[in-house]
């Protein structure tokens, strides 16, 4: 481990990693601010910037330290407009927003960088010590078990999607699977489900697809409702005071130390991620809290601040485990990584650890860094980079949609993308409005090739589905996947009867 | 029939279709030798096809039987009282960008889009919007073509030459 982590010092630590780091926690702190803009949205629009660079590390440390920086965005947005940028920062707006409005702007957002920052560095720590025990463990699976895995990861992600959408979510799974099979596959050299259509031989385009998903419809959404991108009071001229006391440090010490632990092993988890790790946090803390601190929540309470803070930071740094050690994105934003590891001809799983050290070690470094660069670099330019939101939407719409069909076009340098992309975003827009979740689309879309190819192997040794019932961790975890879907359902049903 | 299952209806019959050309149509094409392999080109789209199939029907009858719906974030039922027709005009806009960007060259038609965007929106500082929107096309241009390296035509067809 101490050598690896070395290797990760090394190639975080060059002139250009340190660029990227700290460019991307400025331009997701930046973009992350604006209100609706989540961190799907920014890392689907930076991609094919990451993708130009080519080298694989700089690219993905530029692209998690644009997502912790969106993070941190959506955490400010809260705290001074109560408008989140994104759903894992909405429990912090519940106490950050009473602060900002009590003067107190400039303390709620240094506890939230701190607690951001220690709940990342707790993460990436416990990142350390269990990804690779995991990715050792994943190389003993053969081509069946990593099947069973993808299908499980894709029912917890349905499983998640709450009461009465877990059929919309494995609907939107599917969707996402049969997308997956239209153009030439790697497996059969024949081009399927193509209309003969010459745009689709290679398939629909990855990054076409999450901005279709993710900025198009957003950017529509705020052109349809204006209060979703308002600015609201000016509070930002009121961040004075950056300053929290000793004894505000001593109370918050413990929360954030319980909370990262907790929103790790959430994040761990495909499909719970940083929006339930905050929620839960931010509900164990009021409950556990003493009699008289109870009544402070949603009133301006320090720990109110802290423990959603440190949990969502962790779980994102949580939600890596899954992707770095097995190759299975468990949250939108991790399966755009994903997506854009393998436009960069990366693997990831568990071989990745041991054929590409340099990248593995370095995205954990970077994380420690980029919380670094949020935490000192970030947080004193906080009242200059709020000034973003000043910025009228008559103006950032346009941007906004600019970039998006930039994304589309820099990927492809084809004019035709641009129309598909359009075509996806209103469709994208229509399943929004009858709450689709889109998220598990795009995970379908990208596990898709993935499933289908270790399916295929599976099929080929066992010269059938014989590998289900041969191999008993197959069967165990496709049994696992069933129940995930499957209980929610029953215990909805008993719960009415 | 509320919108969730409209299209739910939808995607059902992209299913069915789906479902039947990976069933009837595409084992038609595979070569013989292929045939003897336990895995086929329509295998996986099968699985899929009925996994389609099953969860559409799961959504349009509503088997999940849950009364409890998340709050959409647009209330549909009071659609005109939101920006419909800037959203609108702003995707034809899109449509516009996307065919003119070849003929009409990056800079032109970027600048063209932001200030017709703007202006969509409600925007009549005209000064403004064409400083920034110039700006704007300008530095992008400069970034991806000269920086990024991915050739992006900065005039029309007609003043590019050969």
């Amino acid at each position: 481990m101490l050598e690896g982590l070395l290797t990760g010092l090394a190639t975080a630590f060059t002139f250009t990693n340190i660029l990227m780091v700290i460019g991307g926690c400025l331009i997701g702190t930046f973009i992350g601010m604006l209100p609706g803009l989540g961190p799907m949205s920014i890392i689907a629009i930076m991609i094919p910037i990451a993708i130009t660079i080519g080298d694989p590390s700089a690219a993905l440390i530029l692209l998690a330290g644009v997502y912790y920086g969106a993070v941190f965005g959506g955490s400010t947005s809260s705290i001074l407009i109560n408008a989140p940028g994104v759903a894992s920062t909405v429990a912090t707006s519940f106490d950050g927003y009473p602060m900002a409005r009590a003067g107190k702007a400039g303390k709620a957002l240094t506890i939230a960088a701190i607690a951001s920052f220690s709940g990342g560095t707790i993460g990436a720590i416990l990142l350390m010590i269990f990804a690779p025990a995991l990715a050792s463990v994943a190389l003993l699976f053969h081509s069946s078990e990593y099947f069973a895995l993808m299908v499980v990861g894709l029912s917890a992600i349905a499983a998640f999607a709450g009461t009465g959408q877990v059929s919309k979510a494995l609907l939107m799974t599917f969707l996402g699977l049969i997308m997956a099979t239209v153009g030439e596959g790697v497996l059969f050299n024949s081009a399927r489900f193509t209309m003969g259509v010459m745009e689709l031989q290679s398939g629909f385009g990855f990054v076409t697809l999450a901005m279709a998903m993710f900025a198009l419809p957003e950017a529509i959404y705020l052109v349809l409702d204006p209060t979703r991108s308002k600015t609201g009071d000016d509070n930002s001229g009121e961040i004075k005071d950056l300053r929290i006391s000793r004894d505000e440090a001593r109370k918050i010490a413990p929360v954030i130390g319980r909370q990262s632990l907790q929103g790790f092993f959430i994040g761990v988890l495909p499909g719970a991620g940083a929006t339930i790790a905050s929620f839960l946090g931010y509900a164990v803390e009021r409950n556990i809290a003493p009699k008289h601190e109870q009544d402070e929540f949603g009133k301006g309470a320090i720990k109110g601040i802290a423990a959603p803070e440190s949990a969502n930071n962790a779980a994102c740094t949580g939600s890596f485990v899954p992707l770095l050690t097995l190759g299975i994105p468990g949250s939108g934003t991790t399966a755009i990584l994903l997506g854009a590891l393998i436009a960069l001809n990366v693997s990831p799983g568990p071989r990745l650890m041991i054929d590409e050290p340099q990248i593995f070690w370095a995205v954990i470094v970077s994380m420690y860094l980029g919380n670094l660069v949020l935490l000192i670099l970030n947080l004193p330019l906080i009242p200059y980079i709020a000034k973003v939101l000043a910025v009228p939407r008559n103006f950032l719409i346009p941007f906004i949609l600019f970039f998006t069909l930039m994304g589309a076009y820099i990927g492809q340098n084809n004019a035709a993308e641009l129309l598909i992309l359009i075509g996806f975003g209103i469709g994208a827009t229509l399943l929004r409005f009858a709450n689709y979740p889109l998220a598990p689309l795009l995970i379908g879309f990208i596990l898709g090739p993935l499933l289908e190819n270790n399916f295929a192997r599976a099929m080929q040794l066992y010269d059938g589905v014989g590998f289900i019932w041969e191999r008993p961790m197959t069967l165990g975890l496709l049994i696992f996947a069933a129940l995930l879907i499957v209980l929610p359902s029953v215990r909805n049903r008993k719960a009415k009867t | 029939m509320a919108l969730d299952r409209w299209i739910a209806l939808a995607l059902f019959f992209v299913c069915v279709l789906y479902g039947y050309s990976a069933y009837f149509l595409m084992d038609d094409l595979l070569p013989p030798i292929m045939r003897r392999s336990p895995i086929w080109p329509s295998s996986f789209p099968k699985v899929l096809a009925v996994g389609g199939v099953l969860m559409s029907l799961s959504v349009l009858f509503n088997l999940e039987r849950s009364s409890e719906q998340p709050q959409s974030d647009i209330n549909l039922s009071r659609l005109w009282e939101y920006n419909v027709g800037q959203a609108v005009l702003l995707l034809g806009l899109m449509v516009v960008y996307a065919i003119l960007l070849r003929p009409f060259g990056f800079l032109g038609s970027t600048f063209l889009f932001l200030v017709g965007g703007s202006l969509i929106l409600g925007e009549r500082r005209f000064g403004l919007m064409a400083l920034v929107s110039a700006i704007a096309a300008g530095t992008v241009w400069y970034l991806v073509d000269a920086v990024l390296g991915i050739f992006l035509s900065p005039f029309p067809f007609f003043l590019m030459g050969s």
